[in-house]
């Protein structure tokens, strides 16, 4: 490529190197996922695993309190006085119920109201606290113990007698650890099962992402249409941002490729004119005729350098009217402008354009030197073409701002109107000095700004106006 | 189970002794009853057996396992029941060295050891294997299978006459004039442990207990010590029937004196399991593990069938056996679980110990 472009921009130079760089990654959307899960898994893996041992304890350790206290029961039911004496009739069943945890060591006592043992195992020491279960240990081994006081209030004895029931925590642990490692079956089945569910919801989610792939993938390199696959809405902004993204690039390259067919089109001819002229010049022996010569390639020279500041700016706004981030700008200020740089001595008449602008300031969102170089055109168009007096008049109907160049002559024909925004559109084809592009600008301006470029004849005063339509904005916060 | 001087009394002498000291009291140093080495005296590893078992009933299985073990050598000594108990819950609570193993018929004193975290566990193949009524934790294992007898004098009880059940014993004692008065013996339950447990289980099985022991209070019955000093008065004429004798004992016997009977009651037989123990302190507990696993094995199972010791009551060969179609509802196995616990109480025993006498006070 070696076409010098006019604007960084746009270079389309950087557009291959674009290619061959390697994607700005450094991360891959699945490992990420698979991270988090992993983490969300974990977590939850960890807190279930604790729920599952702590129920399982408090499942076991309900279970086998309850025996105990049935247990202790039985032997409170059993205590009588006999002549005044407590007596404990051991009940076979209270240990038989004690028996079903089968690998547990058992012991039991039985205290009178002032805590002396009545039969029992003597190194069970009297419950220091009213707590039902506490825990103890017992030759070596740690045991869950329960009390239950039954009261007496007969003539001569009377108070509490508390019957304290122990058994080793064997068969709790084993029920624990039954419980727990049940749970914890089914957590992991579930958690497999949630895994795989998580694979093929990755896997699905990410599915669209690999087909705009291979969409892309399977385009010609000048196919910048939108992509157009099914995909959901999650990811719908950024395929429209892409789809704008491509717009964007796609009218940039057309705005080259209209670059080079303008240049090629509109250059050639002035240029091989220019050329003839001064091989005419080199063999004209004659110094009079030399130098009308040399004031003809004078004069191509100027037309050929207004053609290509033509050709260059009509790119060069086209561009920015599409790469410029729009902000509020008043027009008003946009006419002030647009008539301070119109270059009146490039026009044959020596008319000043009137300026009719509002007091309010009017705001549309835009980029002021795009609008300023549209309204440059309109304006030179009306100086050129039109009958003066030749105004610039701002106006703001509605939602709508108006930036109109209004002359007193006939203007367009009525059957030009749809097509003048088109390059080259005028019937008279390409002039000397025009490259007959600057409708064209105006229009690619007005479409940048969601406008447009509307043509009209006036009856107060009598003419034919030219005008961009904007639509209306708010003020700028100060 | 020859006991040292074993008093022999009546209940009532029993009771007059327990009026005035409570349970008899236990010798302040017990000693065993008797003491024998087997295997070489050179072998490397010594092991010290305590049992209640007779030597002359242990002795083959023990010179068995001798003889496989070349490099062990054992010291078996022959125990009362009461007196192995004392003994080896004092070294428990001593906390010192002890026996490296003990094997006692009352079971219960064995599950008190077990349950005051006197014994350490041992598991093999053989102790998964068993069941869970002579297994519990892996501290303590059933080695035998006992049944609790009656043994009548073939001579002196007429065929008709003789008990086949418990109901049989009652109806035999219930006249007044009954020839029987007198000559009716069971175990001492406050001398022998053995005895207490029978008695106590009994007394949990059914209420023929209640009836039982009234009947043996009208009858005069004579309560003694030691199965095999209730087997020779049996056998002498001395005592016409012995009610809850160990039936490994009473087979032994029956094998030479022929007019010993023996049966097992068909209302419902008690059968024992000896249980056998490795205790906390044991010097040597890896041979005392391989000694277990033997008397587990098929060798040491072999050895005990031959001594009586495992007595297959569903085997028609055991000829002395007097024994109906014996079905396993009427077999009740004395498991080893902390429920034997509840015989011990103090005041359980107190209770229990009042029950027995009094049916005899209020005659």
């Amino acid at each position: 490529m070696s076409l010098s472009a006019p604007c960084a921009g746009w270079d389309i130079r950087s557009l291959p190197k674009a290619k061959a760089l390697p994607v700005i990654s450094g991360y891959s959307l699945k490992a990420r996922l698979a991270a988090a899960l992993a983490i969300v898994f974990a977590i939850g893996g960890v807190a279930v695993a604790v729920a599952a041992l702590a129920y399982g304890r408090n499942a076991a350790q309900l279970s086998y309190d309850r025996l105990l206290i049935g247990a202790a029961n039985q032997i409170a039911q059993s205590v009588e006085l006999r002549k005044g004496a407590v007596v404990v009739d051991l009940p076979v069943s209270a240990f038989e119920l004690l028996s079903l945890a089968p690998e547990d060591r058992v012991v039991y006592a039985v205290f009178d109201p002032q805590n002396r043992l009545i039969t029992g195992y003597d190194t069970v020491a009297p419950p220091a606290s009213p707590a039902r279960f506490y825990n103890g240990v017992f030759t070596g081994e740690p045991i869950r113990l329960a009390q239950v006081a039954r009261n007496f209030a007969e003539r001569g004895f009377s108070g509490p007698v508390t019957v304290v029931v122990g058994q080793t925590t064997r068969a709790r642990a084993d029920l624990a650890a039954q419980i727990t490692r049940n749970a914890l079956i089914a957590a992991g089945l579930a958690g497999i099962a949630m895994i795989g569910l998580s694979v093929f919801a990755v896997w699905s989610a990410l599915r669209p992402l690999a087909r705009i792939e291979r969409d892309l993938a399977q385009r010609s390199p000048q196919d910048l249409t939108p992509v157009d696959v099914a995909i959901p809405t999650e990811i719908g902004s950024l395929v429209a941002a892409l789809n704008r993204f491509m717009g964007r690039l796609d009218r940039q390259i057309g705005v080259m490729r209209n670059l080079i067919a303008d240049a090629s089109h509109q250059l050639r001819t002035p240029i091989a004119a220019l050329r003839a002229q001064a091989e005419l010049a080199f063999d004209e022996p004659d110094p009079d005729r030399l130098r009308r010569i040399v004031g003809r390639i004078h004069a191509r020279s100027l037309t050929l350098s207004r053609l290509t500041d033509q050709l260059l700016n009509h790119a060069l706004i086209i561009h920015r009217a599409d790469s410029e981030p729009l902000q509020p700008v008043d027009l008003r200020t946009v006419a002030i402008r647009a008539i301070d740089e119109t270059d009146r001595s490039l026009f044959a008449t020596d008319i000043r354009p009137g300026l009719d602008l509002p007091e309010n300031p009017v705001w549309c969102a835009g980029d002021a030197l795009s609008l300023a170089e549209a309204c440059k055109n309109l304006l030179g168009n009306a100086l050129r073409h039109g009958t003066a007096p030749v105004t610039l008049v701002v106006t703001q109907t509605g939602s709508e701002a108006r930036l109109a160049v209004h002359d007193a002559g006939p203007g367009l024909r009525a059957d030009q109107w749809a097509d003048a925004g088109t390059r080259f559109a005028r019937d008279s084809g390409v002039s000397a000095d025009s490259a007959g592009l600057g409708l064209a600008i105006v229009h690619a301006v007005a479409v940048a700004h969601h406008g447009g470029l509307s043509f009209g004849h006036t009856d107060a005063p009598a003419g034919f106006e030219a005008a961009i339509v904007l639509p209306l904005t708010e003020a700028p916060k100060p | 189970m020859t006991a040292p001087a074993g008093p022999r009394r009546t209940l009532w002498s029993v009771l007059l002794c327990a009026l005035i000291g409570g349970p008899p009291a236990l010798a302040a140093d017990p000693v065993p009853e008797a003491a024998k080495r087997f295997g070489v005296p050179e072998a490397p590893r010594a092991l010290l057996v305590r049992g209640t078992t007779d030597i002359a009933l242990f002795q083959n299985v023990l010179t068995t396992f001798v003889t496989r073990h070349a490099d062990l050598q054992i010291t078996y000594e022959q125990w009362a029941s009461n007196d192995l108990y004392t003994v080896s819950a004092a070294e428990c609570a001593a906390g010192g060295a002890a026996a490296d193993m003990v094997i006692s018929s009352a079971v219960d004193q064995q599950v008190r050891l077990v349950n005051d975290g006197c014994a350490r566990p041992h598991r093999s193949q053989l102790t998964d294997w068993l069941p869970d009524a002579a297994n519990w934790r892996n501290e303590l294992f059933g080695i035998t299978r006992e049944p609790a007898v009656m043994v009548y004098n073939r001579d002196l009880v007429p065929a008709s006459e003789a008990p086949r059940s418990r109901f049989d014993l009652i109806d035999l004692l219930r006249p007044a004039d009954s020839r029987y008065a007198g000559r009716v013996a069971t175990y001492d339950i406050e001398a022998s442990g053995l005895g207490y447990l029978f008695a106590f289980m009994d007394s949990q099985q059914a209420t023929t207990f209640g009836s039982l022991i009234e009947a043996f209070d009208r009858a005069g019955a004579v309560a003694t010590c030691c199965s095999a000093e209730i087997i020779d008065g049996v056998v002498s004429g001395r005592y016409l029937v012995a009610y809850n004798v160990l039936g490994s004992y009473a087979l032994a016997r029956a094998t030479e004196a022929p007019n010993l009977a023996v049966v097992a009651p068909e209302d419902y037989t008690l059968v024992l399991a000896r249980a056998a123990l490795i205790p906390r302190g044991a010097r040597n507990p890896q041979a005392a593990g391989e000694f277990l696993d033997f008397l587990l094995s098929d060798a040491g199972r072999a050895a005990m069938i031959e001594a009586r010791l495992i007595v297959d009551l569903a085997d028609a060969d055991t000829s002395a056996l007097h024994f109906s179609a014996p079905t396993g509802a009427v077999l009740r196995q004395i498991p080893l679980s902390p429920v034997l616990l509840v015989g011990l109480d103090r005041q359980k025993r107190g209770l229990f110990l009042d029950l027995w006498r009094n049916t005899f006070a209020n005659r």
